[in-house]
């Protein structure tokens, strides 16, 4: 029998809770949506809505009936389905016919409350087919005319190497989803992720997405909790490695259990098997939620600084250490998130000319996941964009990691100028590129062969 | 028995503690633990209740206590206990 809780734990919960803004970050429902399969486009958005709307119907109230008796708030709660372009496959003869999929996933997403619904997706890591081609080019029309969607395409993992001809498709889409929403700031590329091995069970938006190899429907936790990690960093301040380290660890395995605490109640109450914890340190733009933070307590003037891909990688290391003891199930993206513009330290850092894209870039090799949430000049080109996604997916395949890519290029502006996206998704400076370019590499035709140490077998 | 937390913090009063069991009793909600500090200035206390008695809905405990701890101008939470046990608690 365990010794009571006493006042001084209590305190301690409620402060992380209220004054470092601790929280569960999202509870995503992931729903396979292989048995609305149809040939008619009708019947399948048909099915498509139903299934949603019923399996998620409590999700919302579930959610917030947990926030209120625990008094843990939970930031979001999100949806996940299968791939839609193995969804859509039988029925969608063109791009047009899966937007139509997207615009009943929006439906759906509104009718059961939820503020982002991911899996408007395509995996095509060796080779496309025609429908995921087709989903790919209708990304850009898709996230122009809905506003809950999420898409993502997988163009690498470690086992198959880089599909190159999907690479140089993406820049393009990336470039053409600026246009399409150009009018919002280009806002549709922050909702458009371009992933090297992408997890199937990750409940973080925008990349989220419910992978072939899952249940019927499963419920996922994202934990977050920089602005803890921070605080408890503060007491430490000027002591050795070892106690650093320490400190980290313990309070990851809190802020985790809080999560595993909130995704076997979800998964109770809602009648759906648990899936994972994710264990992320997720920044939002909020004073004191911030990863950068976190970096510059440890001991950086600004992120950035020589020594940030050191500091990051123990951080990355030593919160998955805390947390994986503290869930039963861990997986997703689970690491150190790096968005620029949800994180007011990252901000800060660019606006100081500390943090520049090559820095990010090298950060990326250390932590999850990936460039994300930068804001580039409108002008890059198309194969620049792809360029950039290349060397990304290169840094997963090859330390057999997930990476990923969400750049905005602001059509419109340039370096020196901000883009606000609002609320979770914040703002962002934006960020000079590389002048010089790739489009001999990026125009060559095929893909880049697994590496060598995927032959495992 | 069904444990939950109720954490009382504010400006130190008279009469806070007798205000918040009698709200408790009424509601036939046993108290299993009280203990309370004054932190710079500040009221602090806590209380393990055994909610497994009460026939209001535990939602609406925590709105009549919030509403409560507004009268009386401290602020008033009750939680369940899992939140505690399971981040303080192997």
């Amino acid at each position: 029998m365990n010794a009571m809780i006493n006042i001084y734990e209590v305190s301690e919960t409620n402060n992380m809770i209220e004054h470092e803004n601790l929280d569960v970050r999202t509870i995503t429902l992931g729903i396979s949506l292989m048995d609305c399969i149809d040939s008619d486009l009708e019947v399948l958005n048909h099915n498509i809505y139903n299934k949603i709307t019923s399996v998620a119907k409590d999700l919302v109230a579930t959610g917030q009936d947990i926030e209120k008796e625990f008094g843990i708030p939970i930031v979001n709660k999100r949806i996940s389905v299968t791939p839609i372009a193995l969804i859509g496959g039988a029925a969608c003869k063109t791009a047009d016919d899966f937007v139509t999929i997207a615009q009943t996933l929006d439906a759906a997403a509104k009718k059961v409350g939820v503020n982002f619904i991911g899996g408007y997706s395509a995996l095509v890591s060796k080779g496309m087919t025609k429908s995921d081609e087709n989903l790919i080019r209708s990304i850009s029309k898709a996230l122009a005319v809905t506003e809950s969607v999420c898409s993502s395409v997988n163009v690498g993992s470690t086992r198959t190497g880089i599909n190159m001809d999907a690479v140089k498709l993406c820049g393009e889409i990336v470039k053409a989803t600026a246009e399409e929403t150009k009018e919002r700031d280009s806002f549709g590329c922050a909702k458009l992720v371009i992933f090297c091995n992408a997890p199937d069970d990750n409940p973080f938006m925008a990349g989220a997405f419910l992978g072939v190899t899952e249940a019927d429907a499963i419920i996922n936790v994202g934990v977050s909790g920089p602005g803890v990690v921070k605080k408890a960093l503060e007491k430490v301040r000027g002591k050795d490695f070892e106690q650093l380290c320490e400190t980290i660890k313990k309070t990851a395995f809190k802020v985790t259990r809080v999560g595993q605490l909130v995704a076997g109640e979800a998964s109770k109450r809602l009648g759906i098997p648990f899936g994972i914890v994710d264990l992320s340190l997720a920044p939002t733009p909020a004073i004191g939620d911030s990863v950068a933070e976190i970096l510059e307590e440890i001991g950086l003037e600004k992120v950035g600084a020589p020594g940030t891909t050191a500091a990051l990688a123990l951080l990355n290391d030593q919160v998955k250490k805390g947390g994986v003891m503290a869930s039963s199930y861990v997986g997703g993206l689970s690491g150190a998130f790096i968005p620029v513009s949800e994180d007011q330290g990252m901000i800060d850092a660019v606006n100081a000319g500390a943090l520049t894209l090559e820095k990010l870039e090298a950060m990326t090799c250390v932590c999850s996941v990936g460039l994300d949430m930068i804001a580039i000049p409108g002008k890059t080109s198309a194969s620049t964009i792809s360029g950039i996604i290349a060397d990304e997916m290169a840094i997963g395949m090859i330390n057999q990691k997930t990476t990923a890519v969400r750049l905005i290029p602001v059509i419109g502006k340039d370096v020196g100028e901000t883009v606000e996206f609002g609320g979770l998704l914040g703002y962002a400076p934006i960020m000079p590129v590389n002048e010089f370019g790739c489009e001999a590499f990026i125009n060559r035709k095929g893909r880049i062969p697994a590496p060598i140490h995927s032959f495992k077998n | 028995m069904k444990k939950s937390i109720v954490t009382v913090v504010g400006k130190d009063t008279v009469g806070i503690i007798g205000k918040v069991c009698t709200y408790l009793a009424e509601n036939n909600i046993n108290i299993l633990d009280i203990s309370q500090t004054i932190v710079q200035g500040y009221f602090n206390m806590m209380m393990i209740v055994d909610t497994a008695g009460m026939e209001k809905d535990f939602k609406l405990i925590c709105d009549e206590l919030k509403v409560l701890g507004d009268d009386i101008g401290v602020r008033i939470q009750c939680q369940k206990e899992e939140i505690f046990e399971k981040m303080h608690r192997l």
